[in-house]
């Protein structure tokens, strides 16, 4: 049955351009792209987060780290993402092993701040790279190129970032079930113990928290080339903040977790601002302006009444992580 | 450099400290004595800020726009203690961090609901020129106003923790919770009370630093941060090590920025020593985070023994 879904949901999104292209609403390919980027970005998190129950509040960094390689390297002219792409998982992962080499011999809270100490220096870091744009961040000249397709064209871009999506699911779901993965859930739930019978506890972590970084800087590249710019507020504070809310939103170390929660907060702002509710209009005309209010609500509640996320309210009372 | 302007940077440092310690004292209470995680902070702060200068403009009293302000956004912490914050003590750390983020969200679209995105909130006008402290010192009066206040703070708090039944109350909670319950310690209203008087903090705090930086959304977001760097240095639940935190990372920011530049031109060409110092100066605080909680995981006076 699951794989009948996820064959289904995979011909349903390989159609949606199509359909969008010909009802006339292009914008919504861009969207769906954006969407599946940050679906990427935070399924990256759920891994560290949702899996090894490792609570790290700057994933914002290896993001950014991905998006300013791969936008450094399209304005230093070497715009193919065969060389781009990699690059960035290659230095997001790099970065991640420096910061979890540091940030995982501490726990709990401290762990919690100091990742977000290190995502703070990233932070600064590129604010002071005046030669690419500064605090201001600078427009990219083109997107990366693929030999195979025309990546200006927005509807190949999406098939580029539905591909890239799918084949990360994949492999993140394959390592999940590996038996890698059922370490890193039996040092999130006893790490005392897996320590106790022999497993190098933090190196494994460490592992974990790299392929996480990895992925991230993936998406973050790609985020570089959906918007064709880069800007530190990619990697502001508040960014790690709305990845932890798709996790949440989505449902933690659920295996569509990410994807879940990046559709219901992207979909939820888009809806707020793009879709006059008259009736609200009417009492509070300016009300799309504030469309994080209703966002901060409604994780509100969900924190508050669903600890288990969205897809937790479709699992089985007792059924496990999946 | 000459001697002077050390001085001056000096007392910018201390003055910057200070008004960390006033949003740090509150935050490492709660966190010390509930082991809660509250994002919001930032949050009263600049709720504190905003009903600062909606006061001050409707009594034209800087002096009383302020004090009145303190008790106001008290009065808002606690009811937000009560209505929200209280459920998330036994939840998890990922919990609290999410439900607080939620709680900026919205704290910072209502307040640009009613308030719009800023509000002016200039220093009073007796204090508007500088003063000469020692010959060729000329410091804003402003400012020593901002120290005075602070050190006026810091004492009091010291004095309410350290020497009554209160302070001594929340001592033995941010040691050590249930123990101090089961000496009948009534931890739920000493905890609404904790929390009033962080938000009281929050509100001097923002009151008096509104007029140098400024009173708009979202001001608090990056100062919150900094003030978790103070509590994370200094000992989570420890006043002593927040006023320590956070005069070391007043002084840490404010030397970093007025001298880093200066210094890496020594050693580097100068355009790339303009560009990276700054960054340098930025990143110098959460250097000095990472390498307290490296060698001193507790931080440096840890408040459980």
């Amino acid at each position: 049955m699951p794989r009948i879904a996820t064959i289904v949901l995979l011909l349903a999104a390989a159609a949606f351009p199509l359909v969008m292209q010909s009802l006339e609403q292009a914008y919504y390919i861009s969207f769906a792209s954006r969407v599946m980027i940050y679906a990427m970005a935070a399924t990256s998190l759920n891994l560290i987060l949702g899996y090894g129950g490792m609570i790290s509040f700057g994933h914002a960094a290896f993001v950014g780290a991905g998006t300013y390689t791969a936008g450094v390297m399209i304005v230093e002219g070497v715009p193919s993402a065969l060389i781009g792409w990699p690059l960035a998982m290659l230095l997001s992962g790099v970065l991640a092993l420096a910061i979890g080499a540091v940030s995982l011999r501490t726990r709990g809270v401290y762990f919690i701040m100091i990742t977000l100490a290190f995502a703070q220096m990233i932070y600064y870091l590129t604010v002071s790279m005046k030669a690419y744009g500064g605090d201001e961040g600078l427009n990219l000249p083109g997107r990366s190129t693929l030999p195979f397709a025309d990546m200006k064209d927005d509807t190949s871009f999406y098939y580029a970032v539905l591909l890239l999506l799918a084949l990360s699911l994949l492999l993140l779901q394959r390592l999940v079930a590996s038996r890698f993965g059922r370490v890193i859930e039996a040092i999130r739930e006893n790490e005392t113990r897996m320590e106790a019978i022999g497993f190098p506890t933090r190196r494994y972590k460490l592992a974990c928290f790299v392929i996480a970084g990895a992925f991230g800087g993936l998406a973050g590249a790609l985020l570089a080339n959906h918007g064709n710019y880069i800007n530190p507020s990619i990697l502001h504070w508040t960014q790690s903040g709305n990845l932890m809310i798709m996790v949440i939103l989505g449902g933690v170390g659920y295996r569509y977790g990410g994807l879940i929660g990046a559709l219901i907060l992207l979909g939820l702002e888009e809806f707020i601002a793009n879709h006059k509710i008259a009736w609200i209009a009417d009492a509070y005309p300016n009300y799309q302006q504030h469309s994080l209010l209703g966002v901060g609500i409604i994780l509100l509640i969900i924190v508050l009444y669903a600890p288990q996320g969205i897809a937790g309210l479709f699992k089985r009372k007792g059924a496990g992580h999946g | 450099m000459s001697g002077i302007l050390i001085l001056e940077q000096s007392l910018n440092g201390l003055q910057f400290g200070l008004m960390l310690f006033l949003l740090a004292a509150g935050l490492t209470l709660v966190f010390g004595i509930m082991d809660m995680i509250n994002l919001a902070h930032g949050s009263i702060y600049m709720i504190g800020a905003f009903l600062a200068a909606t006061l001050v403009q409707a009594t034209g009293s800087f002096t009383a726009g302020v004090l009145l302000a303190i008790p106001a956004t008290a009065l808002i912490g606690m009811l937000l203690e009560v209505s929200i914050l209280r459920s998330l003590y036994t939840r998890d750390h990922l919990s609290q961090v999410l439900a607080t983020f939620a709680l900026i969200l919205i704290s910072n679209e209502v307040v640009r609901i009613i308030w719009g995105s800023d509000i002016a909130l200039g220093t009073p006008q007796a204090l508007s020129g500088p003063v000469e402290l020692i010959p060729g010192l000329f410091y804003p009066s402003y400012r020593l106003l901002i120290i005075g206040v602070g050190l006026a703070v810091a004492l009091l708090l010291y004095f309410i923790v350290a020497k009554t039944k209160v302070g001594m109350l929340v001592r033995a909670g941010a040691s050590n919770r249930e123990m101090a319950t089961a000496m009948g310690v009534n931890i739920k209203l000493l905890f609404t009370l904790v929390f009033g008087f962080g938000a009281g903090l929050c509100a001097v705090a923002g009151a008096m630093l509104g007029p140098i930086f400024a009173v708009q959304v979202g001001m608090g977001d990056n100062i919150l941060i900094l003030a978790f760097v103070v509590i994370v240095i200094g000992g989570i639940g420890s006043i002593r090590g927040a006023l320590i935190g956070s005069v070391l990372v007043g002084f840490v920011d404010t030397f970093g920025r007025a001298f880093m530049p200066h210094l890496l031109r020594e050693f580097l060409p100068p355009q790339f020593a303009s560009a990276i110092g700054p960054a340098l100066a930025s990143i110098s605080i959460y250097v000095l985070m990472a390498a307290v909680l490296f060698w001193k995981p507790q931080g440096l006076f840890p408040a459980r023994g």
